[in-house]
This record gives structure tokens, sequence and C-alpha cells, in this order.
């Protein structure tokens, strides 16, 4: 696994936090569903067994030296990816709500359509599963919040259960919002020019533990996600305009430049 | 007024005084302390400077010169929050950056462990 490995590898990132209910069971599914792939679970330094469950269950672990929520955590995995020279990485979740058997699905697109990024999506195909109304209003919210900045619909920009390609990657790896990422990874990629798909996928229930948002919680979710929006949006129009202004200044300062 | 004047000279003098301790126990390093002290002897001058206060409070348009004080206090405060929110910031991406790091370098090591003792097996 230290060794840099070949072009079109992929390789599957599990971030968990104190899922020492949950993570055995999605490291043993995801080896089933697609065998032969390395997983690494990135444990964003949890409490509990997760470390050593995911062990024996078969995954190599990035073990944080302490807790640095969401984001830093996957950043850290994304990190490793790089330098190891994967080509593709797809994200799932360690408390098991993502089905290991829509990976397959999710790579295909990825290796096939030039998307930079592939979201597994509970709503691509009109399917409305059943979520809490604050968490279906929240996604309706930031659906419409995002549509004009994206210039296109995402129908789950929420969803953890994301692949991406090497050059989303290096992005990635260089820079990633450390809290609630994924609504802000998507400004991030689409100020870069990239692209996304989404691809139906099934979400199951917790199959253990609890979810720690609360509706304190969800009010600082919105606050805290439209806030890094605005700053994504606002420090790349900045960057492009002085990219811009760099181009059009030579020319101003040379006016002896015979065109 | 002139009550309010002395407290705030005491304030700004226990700050002063506050500061300069921690510096030399190595509470507080010497670069982080120099907003503090900027404060506490702004604080001070002010305070004991009645022409100077009465000036600015002039300068400012206010009547009552203690208002100035607090409001000129008020906002060397708030640049000073400010100042150490950036450097909290920084300091916290440079915190994450190092875990990633660690993170990665103990991987490595572990596999480079693993592999070793499958070749000696």
């Amino acid at each position: 696994m230290t060794k840099a490995v070949g072009p079109g590898q992929l390789l599957i990132l599990i971030p968990a936090f104190n899922e020492e209910g949950a993570i055995g069971g999605v490291v043993r599914e995801l080896r089933q569903a697609v065998p032969g792939v390395p997983l690494v679970v990135v444990d964003d330094c949890s409490a509990d067994g997760t470390v050593n469950l995911a062990r024996q269950a078969g995954a190599r672990v990035l073990a944080l030296p302490h807790h640095l929520g969401l984001g830093g955590c996957v950043q850290a995995g994304y990190k490793l990816a790089f330098e190891l020279g994967y080509e593709y990485v797809i994200r799932v979740d360690g408390d098991g709500q993502h089905d290991p058997r829509d990976v397959p699905r999710i790579f295909e697109v990825l290796r096939n359509s030039g998307c930079e990024m592939v979201i597994g999506s509970r709503f691509v195909d009109g399917s409305h599963p059943h979520t809490s109304f604050a968490r279906s209003l929240g996604t309706r919210f930031f659906r419409a919040i995002l549509r004009p900045i994206l210039g296109r619909a995402v129908h789950d920009p929420t969803s953890g259960f994301v692949g991406v390609n090497r050059a989303a990657l290096e992005v990635f790896s260089r820079s990633f919002p450390l809290e609630y990422p994924e609504i802000e990874a998507l400004v991030v990629l689409q100020r870069r020019a990239f692209r996304f798909e989404e691809v139906p996928c099934r979400m199951r229930p917790r199959t253990a533990g609890r979810s720690s948002i609360t509706a304190l919680k969800s009010l600082y979710y919105i606050i805290h996600v439209l806030l890094g929006v605005f700053v994504n949006v606002l420090k790349y129009e900045g960057r492009r305009r002085r990219l811009l202004r760099r181009r059009t200044e030579p020319a101003k300062a040379q006016p002896w430049t015979v065109c | 007024m002139d009550r309010l004047l002395n407290l705030s000279t005491i304030l700004g003098g226990a700050l002063l005084l506050l500061v300069l301790v921690s510096v030399r126990r190595a509470h507080i390093r010497v670069e982080y302390s120099v907003s503090w002290l900027t404060a506490a002897v702004v604080l001070l001058l002010l305070s004991r400077s009645h022409g100077l206060l009465e000036w600015l409070a002039a300068w400012m348009g206010v009547t009552y010169p203690p208002l100035a004080l607090l409001m000129v206090v008020s906002s060397v405060f708030l640049m000073v929050f400010f100042r150490f929110s950036v450097i909290i910031s920084q300091l916290k991406d440079a915190n994450i950056a190092l875990a990633q790091r660690v993170a990665i370098l103990e991987f490595h090591l572990r596999s480079l462990h693993e592999e070793a003792a499958q070749q000696e097996t």
C-alpha cells in the first residue's frame, strides 16, 4: 500500500468516527461488493473499537491523532490517495447508510463519463426516500441556493456517497472544506469548471449508533454552509478578476508593444 | 467622571502588569503580548491624560469624554480579538495539516513494517 499504484486504480475511503457498531459490517459488505479494491478506513480518533474492528474486517486504517471533523478526516484520505497515485476514490460513510452494491455503478460512471465527481443521489430518479421534514426542507433549500451557482440542478447536494477522479483529488488534497464539506465541495469544483454527475443510489437507515444532528446543529449547519458557499463564490470570483487583470495589465504597462 | 477614569487606570495598570508577568513566566509569547500591551498602554494614557481625552472627545463629537475612552478602548480590544481570531485560524489550519501528515506517515510506517514482516516469514 505504500508503493505508488498504476493508472485506473480505485480506492475506497471510509471516514468513521465512533462507528464500532457498523464499521465491521460496512467493510465486509464492501469487500463482497467490490472484491480486490483496497479499502482505507479514515478514523477520526474514535474513542471506541472502530480501528480494531475495521482492521479485523480487512481494511487498512488511516488513524488521525486527534479529532478533525468530517472535512479534515476525508481530506486526510484524499491526501493519502493522491500521494499513492490512485486515479479514482469513492467515499462511503462508515455508518452503513450507503449501500456498497451501488459502488460499482458510481465507479463505472466516474470512469466512463469523464466527470470529475459522481454523486450517489437519493433523489435523482425522482424517488422520495423517507427523511425527516427538517432534513427534506434543508435539502430543498440548498438545491434552490445551488442551482444558480452551479448553473444546473443538483438533486442531493448533501450526499456523502461521492466518487472523484484524480483531477478533483488533486484539488481536494490541497483545499477541502473542513466542516460539512459536501455542498462547499460542489462549489469549489464548479468554480474550477469541473463537472459532476448524479447516480441514483439507495440509502439505508443507520445500522448502529445515533445521528448527532439536532435542531440547533441543523441551524448552525445551514448558516455555516451558506457562509462557506458565499466565501467560495467570492474567493473564486476575486481570483478570476485578478487573473483577468493580470492578463490585461501588461498590454497597458507596455506602450511599446506592437500588435 | 474622575472615579471612572481612576477605575480605568487601575484596569489598565492591572492588564499591563498581568501581561508583563505572563510574558516573564512564558505563559504568553512576546509576539502575542504586543497587542495586549498596546491596549493596556492606550487605556492608561487616555485615563490619565485629561487633555488628550477631552481633545479626542471633541474630535469625535462626543460631549462626555469617558464615552470617548470607552469607544477607543472597545475598538482596540475588538482589533486585538480579531487579530487573535486570525492567529487561531492559522494555527488550526497548521494543526490539521500536521495531524493529517502524522497519520499518513504512520500509515506508511505500518505498511512498511507489515511488508517487512511478510518478507521475513
